[in-house]
This record gives C-alpha cells, structure tokens and sequence, in this order.
C-alpha cells in the first residue's frame, strides 16, 4: 500500500478522531464523514484513499468507542502508523482489520505530506520521499492470524466451521 | 510465582496456576457488558459470528445510558435494536428506563459484581469495578460480540504497578482527588496497557464508593485495570447488596512490580484538570480566576449517594451564581429515590440547580447540559479532552464533588474553603 502521510500529535483522543455527538449510528459511511473532525475540520476531504496516519505516542486514548478505528478505515486510511497506541483502540483495530503499526523511528521522522510505502505483513515502513526505511513492532504470532483474516470475527468463523 | 492479584484472577479465569506479562492467555469471563453505543455494532457483529444462542443468558448486560432517554431519533433506534436483541436471544440483564441507570454506578448498586470475577465491558470505564476486587476492563465492540458468542476473550497479561497512598486525607480533598493527582503525576499514558493496584493506609480509610471513584479513572492513565484488595469494607458493601462472596485475592509479598509509587497526600489540595487532558493537574489554590459557565455534578465516576451528600453540604442554604447552570445528575434511580429521601433533591433544587433523570448525557457532550462555544463547565465527570462536552472550541476543568458545588456558588473555580 502507498499513501500520503498526515501528521498529528500525541494523546490523540478518540474524542478528536471521532466526536460523540455522531455516536448515535454505527455506520462506517456515516462515521467516516466526521473522522478526526475535532482535530481537523476539513481533514477528510483534504485526504484520499489509501492515506496514512503517523502519530505519536498514545494513539487512540480515551473512549472503547469501536467507532473510532471504524470512522479512520472507513475514511480510507490505509495503516495508522504510531510511535505508540493505547489500549483498546490496539485491540479494537485488530478486531476490526485496520492495519496499526508501533514504530516509533518512522513517527518520528515520517513529514506530513512524504509519500509512504507499507507492506503490512513483513511490517516494513518506506519513507519514499526521504528514501528511509523502517521495521515495525511484529504482532505475537495469536494477533498476526487475527490480521491475517482480516478482524476477530472472520477468525472465529474460520476457527469454529 | 509470586503473584499479584490481578495476575491470580487472569491465571484462574485462564486455567492456568501462574500468568506473566506478556503472555497471551484466553480467559473466561463471569460478565459481558454493552451500552446504548457499544452494544449496536457488537450486536452486528455478533449475528456475523453464525452461533445461534448466547453463552450465557444472564451473564450479558445491556444497559442503555449513553443517550437515553433517547435524546433523537437515531439513539431511540439504538435502544430498540438492543431492547430486540435481548428478546431474541432471551438476555436477562436488559435496563429499560426506569430501572436503568449509569452502567458503572448501576452494576455494582445491583450486586452484579464479586471479588475474583473477571469482567470486560465494551465501555472503557468498566474498570471501575476493580474497586470490589475484580478484574475488569474495556474492549470494544468486536471483543464484546465475541465474548457474547463465546464466554472468552484474550488477553496479553499486563506489567504490574502499584500506588501506595499515606497520611491522612485533608478537609475537602476526596477520593477524585487521589486519581487525579495520580494521573497528573503519572501522565495520561503512565500505566498504558498495565494494571493499577492501590494500596496503602490512605486507601484503607476509602469508603467503597470512594474507591470506586478511583478505580473508574485508572483508563484516564491508560491502565488496563485499577483494583483494591478486598477488606471489612469491600465485604459489607457486599453484604448489602447482596453480591455474594466470590474469591477473595491477595498480591503476594514478594509479587513484582514494574513501578511502586509511593505519595503522602497529607498536604495535598483538592485537584482540578485544566483542558484538555485530565493529566493537567493543578491543586484549586493554584487555579487563578476561571469562570465557569456551568458545572455538572455526575457520571460514572462521582454520582453515587456519596457524592450527592457531599454537594449537598456545600449547596444548603445557598444558591447557584446566576451566570451558571448548575446539573445534577444522579447515576442510578436509587441513588435519585435516596436523594429524595434524605432531602438532598429538595436542597439542589432550592438552591437553583438542575436535577436530572440518570444518564452519562453531557459526560460525553451527548445531551442534558451541552456546551456552546466558548463555554466553560467544571464537572465531576473523567474526561476533559477537545469537544468532550460540546463545541470544539468549549472547555472542561475536571474536580471533585465538593469543587465543583462551591465553583457553582461562586461563579468560578473555587475551594469550598473559600465560600
């Protein structure tokens, strides 16, 4: 996947990436109208599809709200890579299939509007405008067959068929 | 393996005599929980999964609170498909309004909770009930139409803190106090994806309802739970609500920790939040002159009978500055009949506030109390974070009960002392 990458800081809520007063419908169309709104207005038009997150540390804090990884997937965001993510939204976007990746090299130094290139299942980060190169953190083997089909409820299927 | 007991209630729940962290285990768990937000999508979910029945009727827990009474027409149809959900598969635990009230305040009041037991609730605030000695945490709605499919979730077993509180609480600060000072020194991300144990001689003098207080903002450091060792306390609160026993853990001696924190809170003031992380931390002497444009005294984190107690003492007999909206929510309906009881209702209203029926409403900025812009409000609620509570551009200052109710009668941010 190649992408544009779109900076934003540390302590990103899931306030700022998908505000509650749209909470009252969980349609990834609907929320993906309002993803990162509170951070930035006019984001969602200004990005296209396939674009990146790169944030810092403690991305996705606050909120279970599922609907924030779902509004950011929706929207077209390709992978949010971070130098760190809290908690649930970790889990949330493995369960839901929004590719995450904890590489605190390429957040540092990944500038708003380089062009990036990911390839999720060997967790390799390309700054193509700077030419750099970065690893990401592997997912444990359990979580990578989560990825691999795609979300939680496509591997329970799978496990239970 | 010397333990600690969150690692002994994730070890007994996962069959196994010992956990470390970083394992990955796949735990039972005792109790599913899902509000009028959450519960839609992992509902969706859940009928994806292809199973035909729930793991266990009465071990779901459906609690409309978000935005209810339905505040449109979208959240009503939220409700209505839980509502449905729960006849179709004949889930016991469905909280019509009425018997409803704030999932955190309503669950333990219930004496759905037991020390030992192992909860996750597709609301981040569900580690409140560490408080009674339970593990509990947050997931998301995927999580939470799996464990209702299934009665599992994975976990990776979580590094170990503990917080060691001494000395003796000072007048007006309160258990609020304790979290957030806590949060202001650890940082919003200081106990990310670890557990939070509190200890200590100050925690030992915590009423039940204070530590509960607590252990619902361990998420607001990113900790994946907060928990108390049970004592006399834990067991009377148990006691009478009839919650049963359960299984009673204690950390081991010679259990290691990542971190041991250890503060005397002796000199300690009550703590206000400034916008726009609740690790912004500043005792009130030190707050300077903020106006508030309104405060609300509720939520998941301080509307217990407690709290309402508590702002009554500053509100009698008083009356709320004309350039504020005072809204007083109470998190249960018996914590409301309670009020009425002891004559508390009757103060709020007396003194010009705003009682309203059970719901997180302005909490999250969903409804009953939402911010313009511009607009300031202090509350007893646990997030402070851009357009929490209404327009972007409005602000939240976080404090406990006593502050918020003397800021209300002041007109801006004050200790009760100063009234």
């Amino acid at each position: 996947m190649k992408g544009k990458a779109w900076k934003f800081g540390n302590n990103i809520d899931t306030d700022l990436i998908i505000p509650a007063r749209y909470l009252n419908t969980s349609d990834p169309a609907e929320l993906a109208k309002y993803a990162m709104m509170d951070a930035d207005a006019e984001w969602v038009d200004k990005m296209n599809k396939g674009d990146f997150i790169v944030a810092g540390d403690n991305f996705g804090c606050g909120s279970s709200r599922e609907h924030a990884p779902v509004a950011l997937k929706a929207a077209g965001v390709s992978a949010i890579i971070a130098k760190s993510f809290a908690r649930i939204f970790y889990r949330n976007s493995i369960n839901i299939g929004l590719p995450i990746l904890e590489a605190p090299q390429a957040a540092e130094e990944i500038k708003e509007g380089d062009e990036v290139e990911v390839d999720i299942a060997a967790g390799e980060i390309k700054n193509l405008t700077s030419g750099k190169s970065y690893k990401a953190q592997p997912f444990p083997e359990f979580m990578q067959k989560i990825v691999d089909r795609g979300g939680l409820i496509n591997y329970l299927k799978s496990r239970t068929k | 393996m010397a333990q600690t007991i969150s690692q002994k209630i994730l070890a007994k729940h996962a069959g196994l005599k010992s956990v470390e962290p970083g394992q990955l285990i796949s735990c039972k768990v005792d109790l599913v929980l899902g509000n009028d937000i959450t519960a839609p999508p992992a509902i969706k979910e859940f009928e994806k999964i292809g199973v035909s029945k729930v793991f266990d009727k009465k071990k779901i827990y459906l609690v409309p609170d978000h935005f209810t009474p339905a505040k449109d027409i979208k959240s009503a149809e939220q409700v209505k498909m839980m509502r449905h959900f729960a006849q179709k598969y004949g889930i016991v635990n469905f909280f019509e309004i009425g018997c409803m009230g704030v999932e955190h305040a309503l669950l333990p009041e219930m004496g759905a909770i037991k020390p030992g037991d192992l909860i996750i609730g597709a609301d981040s605030h569900t580690c409140t009930y560490g408080a009674l000695g339970a593990f509990s945490t947050g997931v998301g709605s995927t999580d939470m139409a799996a464990g209702m499919a299934t009665g599992e979730v994975w976990f990776k077993v979580p590094e170990q803190l503990k917080f060691v509180y001494h000395g003796k609480l000072p007048k007006w600060v309160e258990a609020k106090d304790l979290i957030l000072y806590t949060i202001g020194q650890i940082g919003v991300d200081g106990a990310r994806y670890m557990s939070m144990e509190f200890t200590g001689p100050a925690i030992d003098t915590l009423s039940v309802e204070g530590r509960l207080t607590m252990a619902n903002m361990a998420i607001e450091a990113g900790g994946k739970n907060g928990i108390f060792a049970v004592d006399a306390k834990t067991e009377a609160y148990l006691k009478k609500v009839k919650a049963g026993k359960g299984l009673v853990y204690r950390s081991d001696a010679d259990a290691e920790y990542k971190e041991i924190y250890e503060w005397d809170i002796s000199k300690i003031e009550p703590q206000v939040s400034f916008p726009h992380l609740p690790s912004n931390t500043k005792p009130v002497s030190q707050c300077g002159s903020v106006k508030i444009d309104q405060s609300v005294i509720g939520s998941c984190t301080n509307g217990r009978i407690e709290d309402m107690r508590v702002a009554a003492k500053i509100l009698k007999g008083k009356k709320v500055n004309k350039a504020v909206r005072l809204i007083i929510l109470p998190a249960t309906q018996k914590i409301e009949l309670q009020m009425m009881k002891e004559g508390l209702t009757e103060i709020f209203i007396k003194a010009g506030a705003a009682v309203s029926t059970p719901t997180c409403g302005p909490c999250l900025g969903g409804h009953m109390g939402i911010l313009a812009e511009g607009e300031r409000s202090i509350a007893t609620t646990n997030r402070n974070f851009v357009g929490r509570m209404g327009h972007p551009k409005s602000e939240v200052y976080l404090s406990n009960v006593a502050v918020a109710a003397a800021s209300a009668v002041a007109g801006r941010i004050v200790s009760p002392a100063a009234l």
